[in-house]
């Protein structure tokens, strides 16, 4: 295997960003910042996000392409864990009651828009994103005048409607990341939340040998050719829309528990980029995707932003690290977007 | 002609509800239809030429604030240093509008989600020079621009020696209304008018109707696409350097944000879609829109006792006005598809 080969196998993007990230995590050894600080952060943070960069599986594999309206199962999942801390739960039973909530509305929700998205084919990506932006400004209002009456949700002061952020330190805070624990060294690893991953990430790669699962991916590859096949093209694409809006409200209670916060409002509109960024650096493209991709991608782009962050406080002003952000995770969506079928990103 | 029927009750009935006197309304809605028309209008061009709507006019809102950065930074003032910065934001608009082209051509089909990822994108580009370059690498001779630590521009910079001064051009002696940003404005929907009549203005329609056909016939697509995109990001820039004078603050990093969204939901709600669109709905949907913005809040306050309801309700029926009118255009497009299969 010659240099030339090697280097499409891993591809411009990741070339650039995991030298990025080496030369920061050096510059990170010679300023002697707490390295064992910054592990820690890498494998939280990829445990946190996991999840949802998963949510972009199935949504490529069945053809519609980067879920840019990931917050509509976002705003289930918040559903779930508000009901659950409405409920005074504690601990896993909080957590579970907060998917079983969840998980049906997600599957409800997910169906009927996946057969809008069946209208719409081709514009997905566009629609998709107007259609989320919508949604959280509508439950904007929801949180508003939503009947919750837990003082931990509701505003201490009086005034009406669902606090911005809420504290789930008394509910499911952390229950994953801690559960099975363990140290090396100073670094605390969040076995509960790696496991729930790869638990997660197993379901959907049994899913995609599966029967159903290879329809599914066949119908996203070539609509012509699935059609003769005999392969519903528009009940595969439901069925990835749907598996990847469960995955999100899935993914956003494992990502508030492990932040310890709920964060509702806007916040849901900050989602889908990330995760399309982290997925497309892990090479990806808008019509291939794999729990490869899920792992290095969101493992380089999460490195990323932790070992940015420390480095670049010492060495420039903080919001530096805020705007190395927006640059690469919009210019690797970028760069999909350009990209003609079939050329690998 | 649905959908401005249907804005049109709800800011009637919202009319009603906020209570609001008429004639503040409509001196508000006077300088709002002055300041915005410009922008709703830098969108006309690239739906006819089949790009659909532009998210990318955020760039050409950057490159009129870069303009006014300058003359401020020179304090210049007045008229003069306003058509100054109309001036320097041109060449920087059209080399702007020429990158956004020359993408926007890689992505065909998918030209309004890659507008608006490039939006994203080019606003970190935009951060970086103006928080961690400026004062640093970039000299800025006047230091009441800077933060206090000599890095990176203020979040808020005063416009007060320009502004209104377009506004009040000629007619300020008789009258505080801004009547030369309406002669302007008139004179920039008649110049469209006229240059779609010309061989360029047809040529670009062409393309909009089938980029394959027009290919066939001779017209060289990508090139005229380009000069289509380059087009709306120079109406951008003068549009937000006017919006900006009007306003008498620029807010560096948070001015051209919404710039996209809001002419984009403007030229919606006056009926055009996304690939139909001209001078009479982007007048109707900029009144409209407004309007709405206006009063809604008050609205809100009065019908749920919630001011921040009315709040969160305009700004769901921008992104859902654009939401529903993509998706209906999608939908069409598709029948149209499966219509011709069928035979």
């Amino acid at each position: 295997m010659d240099i030339k080969k090697i280097y499409e196998k891993i591809g411009f993007p990741r070339l650039i960003i995991s030298t990025f990230l080496i030369i920061l995590l050096i510059t990170a050894a010679t300023l002697k910042l707490p390295m064992s600080g910054i592990w820690q952060d890498i494998f939280t943070r990829f445990g946190m996000n996991a999840i949802l960069v998963l949510a972009m599986v199935p949504s490529i594999q069945s053809g519609i392409g980067i879920n840019f309206n990931l917050p509509l199962g976002v705003i289930f999942g918040l559903i779930g864990a508000l009901i659950s801390i409405e409920l005074g739960l504690t601990g896993f039973a909080s957590l579970f009651v907060a998917l079983i909530v969840a998980i049906p509305l997600a599957i409800i929700g997910g169906y009927l828009y996946g057969l809008m998205l069946n209208k719409v084919k081709g514009q997905e990506m566009t629609v998709g994103n107007y259609f989320g932006y919508s949604i959280v400004s509508f439950m904007c209002i929801f949180w508003l005048v939503a009947p919750f009456k837990n003082p931990e949700l509701t505003w201490a002061m009086g005034g009406s409607g669902l606090r911005v952020t809420l504290s789930m330190e008394s509910s499911m805070g952390g229950v994953l990341d801690k559960f099975l624990a363990f140290k090396i060294g100073n670094v605390v690893f969040p076995t509960g939340l790696i496991l729930t991953f790869i638990l997660l990430a197993s379901i959907v790669w049994v899913f995609s040998k599966s029967k159903k699962g290879t329809a599914m991916i066949v119908a996203g590859s070539s609509e012509a050719f699935a059609a003769s096949n005999g392969v519903n093209v528009d009940k595969q694409r439901i069925i990835g829309i749907v598996l990847s809006t469960v995955l999100a409200a899935i993914g956003i209670i494992i990502y508030s528990q492990s932040f310890g916060f709920l964060q509702l409002y806007n916040a849901p509109l900050y989602v889908a980029l990330p995760a399309a960024a982290s997925i497309l650096i892990g090479g990806a493209t808008l019509q291939k995707a794999k729990i490869i991709h899920v792992i290095i991608g969101t493992f380089l782009f999460q490195g990323l932003l932790v070992v940015a962050l420390p480095v670049i406080n010492i060495l420039s002003e903080g919001s530096m690290a805020e705007i190395i952000r927006i640059i690469i995770s919009n210019g690797i969506i970028l760069y999909a977007l350009t990209r003609k079928a079939g050329e690998a990103a | 002609m649905m959908v401005p029927i249907v804005f049109l009750v709800l800011c009637l009935g919202g009319f009603f509800l906020s209570g609001l006197p008429v004639n503040f309304l409509f001196n508000e809605m006077v300088f709002r239809l002055s300041r915005n028309l410009i922008l709703v209008l830098s969108l006309i061009i690239p739906v006819i030429s089949g790009m659909g709507l532009n998210f990318g006019i955020v760039l050409g809102a950057m490159a009129g604030q870069i303009g006014l950065i300058i003359i401020m930074n020179y304090n210049i003032g007045g008229i003069g240093g306003l058509f100054l910065a109309l001036l320097l934001s041109t060449p920087v608009a059209i080399f702007f509008g020429y990158l956004v082209g020359k993408v926007l051509n890689k992505a065909k089909g998918k030209e309004m989600i890659t507008s608006m990822i490039l939006g994203f994108f080019a606003n970190g580009i935009y951060q970086l020079v103006f928080i961690v370059l400026a004062g640093r690498i970039i000299p800025f001779s006047n230091p009441n621009m800077l933060m206090s630590t000599g890095t990176g521009l203020r979040n808020t910079i005063d416009l007060n020696i320009v502004r209104k001064s377009f506004d009040g051009f000629i007619f300020s002696g008789i009258t505080s209304y801004p009547i030369f940003t309406f002669i302007i404005t008139i004179l920039l929907f008649v110049g469209l008018y006229f240059f779609l009549k010309t061989k360029l203005g047809q040529e670009m329609r062409a393309v909009g109707q089938s980029m394959h056909i027009a290919s066939v016939s001779g017209i060289d697509v990508d090139r005229t696409r380009i000069i289509s995109i380059i087009i709306s990001t120079v109406l951008a820039a003068w549009g937000q350097i006017i919006y900006l004078q009007n306003m008498g603050t620029l807010n560096t990093y948070n001015n051209h944000e919404q710039v996209g969204l809001f002419a984009v939901a403007s030229l919606l709600i006056g009926g055009a879609s996304v690939d139909k669109a001209s001078w009479k709905e982007a007048f109707i949907g900029t009144f409209l829109f407004h309007l709405l913005f206006i009063i809604s809040p008050l609205a809100g306050q009065n019908l749920m006792g919630n001011a921040q309801i009315g709040e969160y309700f305009r700004v769901f029926i921008a992104y859902g006005v654009i939401g529903v009118a993509l998706l209906l255009h999608a939908w069409e497009k598709n029948k149209a598809i499966t219509q011709l299969s069928d035979i």
